[in-house]
């Protein structure tokens, strides 16, 4: 037999398998095609004070083993998330939810947090510091390490659930700003967020997305991710959320390697709805496979000796 | 929505760069006409999302445009490869919505979805009539399975190299009490300004997952906004924000 489970900050999770935020909805979708309970948890789609359309489209546009997207933080806003979305998700998904959330200034972020704090459902807060979709939005806080920490201090300040600070891979030293919010309180560090990308139309001669810029993911950027993941490992001592083109069990492990205690899956999800049941179905074997009886024991195991 | 293994039974040139692709399989997620799929092609990261042309218990047909790299590796596909299938995706026509004497209104690569439409409205007892509307002679496609299914049939070229020449919105029928539209956006806009009646009209959107999760295909409507591949991408004439 072997051992899925993790701790993340604090509550067990059955598997590290968690879909990321933006690419699993509120649950529903999925919920109708397979039990999401199987997840270790979910992150939903990034929540903001306010009700949100997003960018104007084409949003979507495809790379080699990818694809740029610029929604631009859709969502209804977070009164709609307590009143309606986490009712509904409670008939499907008995466990703790990560809320993941996005603002536009540091009261924002604080009011948003405290607004979902008071939800019984919601496990953990991931505080989105790191979208590249938003003009003046929340990338500012994440590629700076003074504003990541004030963020995180008027976060932690208006909740008592685990923080999670979600961090931007377009910076020149990830491992400084998570170091940042561990020193301001955070509880734990998410990464990677989308590299900030584009294409552009032989035809048009014009960037294909109507935002121009957009958020590169899927299984090209694992090697990014996996770099990011093992220094951030290395600079701080709370837990790390790993993520960036994970799409298979053996991605897990490597992810896990790296140094992260739990593992988000994003892009593929779009590709292949069935992707986390897949992925968690698959780990058991792949662990007897390389060894492993334990999951939480090969965490950061490539950094020793 | 469910996913399917499709095999490829057919695939065949109609007009030049439009293919008809016949798949079997498993139809039971195809419930109504307008709804598409969606194809996971090697080597390229996301699905193809194709409009469902018709189907029966045993198979579907879709007909597709060769605009880019995806749909041309598709054009060269041969009968008994397999594909991996999203099937039954999008709101499609409501038949209930539709009056006895619905038009149905295609714009090139929009016509097929109009096919299995025509079909459902006929075996719902209605009388529909068809619109079809290419730029050239050399594009047109599917008059003769339109002309077959028994329904007044007008085709329309923008040269007038065939038929009335024009634009569909030049030859909407003088007695019809509701319309169906599918085809490129500068079509729907005049067929939504032309008619004189209620209609449903299936939009088209760069889409990342085609079931709803992203966000990536969203419009904004009177009704709210709205996910092109799952809350569409039908949308009632009503509704619509140009």
């Amino acid at each position: 037999m072997v051992d899925l489970r993790v701790n993340l900050a604090g509550t067990e999770l059955d598997n590290p398998v968690i879909p990321a935020s933006g690419t699993f909805g509120y649950g529903y979708e999925f919920a109708q095609l397979y039990d999401i309970n199987c997840l270790g948890t979910f992150s939903f789609k990034g929540t903001t004070r306010e009700p949100r359309f997003g960018n104007p489209t084409p949003r979507i546009a495809e790379c080699p083993a990818g694809m740029l997207n610029a929604v631009g933080l859709q969502n209804p806003g977070v009164d709609k998330v307590l009143s309606e979305e986490l009712p509904k998700l409670k008939a499907c998904f008995h466990k703790p939810v990560m809320a993941n959330v996005s603002g536009f200034s540091v009261e924002e972020y604080a009011y948003t947090c405290a607004q979902l704090d008071k939800a019984e459902q919601v496990g953990w807060l991931e505080v989105n510091i790191s979208c590249p979709n938003v003009h003046n939005g929340g990338m500012s806080f994440g590629v700076c390490a003074e504003a990541a920490a004030e963020v995180t201090k008027a976060v932690k300040a208006v909740t008592t659930k685990p923080v999670f600070m979600k961090l931007s891979p377009n910076v020149t030293d990830i491992a400084g700003i998570a170091k940042a919010c561990q020193d301001a309180g955070a509880d734990g560090i998410s990464l990677i967020n989308t590299l900030l990308g584009m294409r552009i139309d032989l035809k048009s001669r014009r960037p294909l997305l109507a935002n121009g810029t957009g958020g590169f993911s899927g299984s090209a950027i694992l090697p990014v991710a996996l770099r990011m993941v093992y220094q951030v490992y290395e600079a701080v001592d709370i837990p790390v959320i790993g993520m960036g083109g994970v799409s298979s069990a053996e991605d897990v492990v490597e992810m896990m390697l790296a140094g992260a205690t739990a593992v988000e899956v994003g892009a593929a999800n779009l590709v292949d709805p069935f992707a986390c049941k897949e992925i968690i179905d698959q780990l058991p074997q792949v662990m007897v496979k390389y060894g492993i009886t334990n999951l939480k024991e090969i965490i950061g195991g490539a950094h020793h000796g | 929505m469910k996913q399917v293994l499709y095999t490829v039974t057919g695939n065949q040139e109609l007009a030049p760069g439009v293919w008809e692709m016949s798949l079997a399989g498993d139809t039971s997620p195809i419930t109504t006409p307008g709804q598409f799929i969606n194809i996971k092609l090697d080597g390229f990261f996301l699905r193809r999302p194709i409009s469902v042309c018709d189907w029966d218990s045993r198979g579907l047909t879709i007909i597709y445009k060769v605009v880019g790299k995806g749909t041309a590796v598709m054009s060269a596909m041969q009968p008994g490869q397999e594909l991996d299938v999203l099937s039954g995706l999008g709101n499609g026509f409501d038949v209930a919505k539709c009056g006895q004497r619905t038009v149905v209104i295609g714009g090139g690569a929009g016509v097929p979805p109009m096919y299995g439409l025509a079909k459902a409205l006929l075996a719902a007892g209605k009388t529909p009539s068809a619109v079809l509307g290419f730029n050239t002679e050399s594009e047109i496609f599917y008059e003769d399975q339109f002309r077959k299914l028994g329904i007044e049939t007008v085709v329309t070229t923008v040269d007038g190299s065939y038929g009335q020449k024009g634009f569909v919105t030049d030859a909407l029928p003088e007695n019809y009490d509701y319309f169906c539209a599918c085809g490129p956006l500068p079509m729907l806009k005049a067929v939504y300004n032309a008619s004189s009646t209620s209609g449903l009209l299936s939009f088209e959107e760069r889409m990342g997952c085609g079931f709803g999760a992203c966000m990536g295909c969203s419009c904004k409507t009177k009704y709210g906004n709205k996910r092109i591949c799952k809350d569409g991408p039908v949308l009632e004439k009503e509704e619509i924000i140009w």
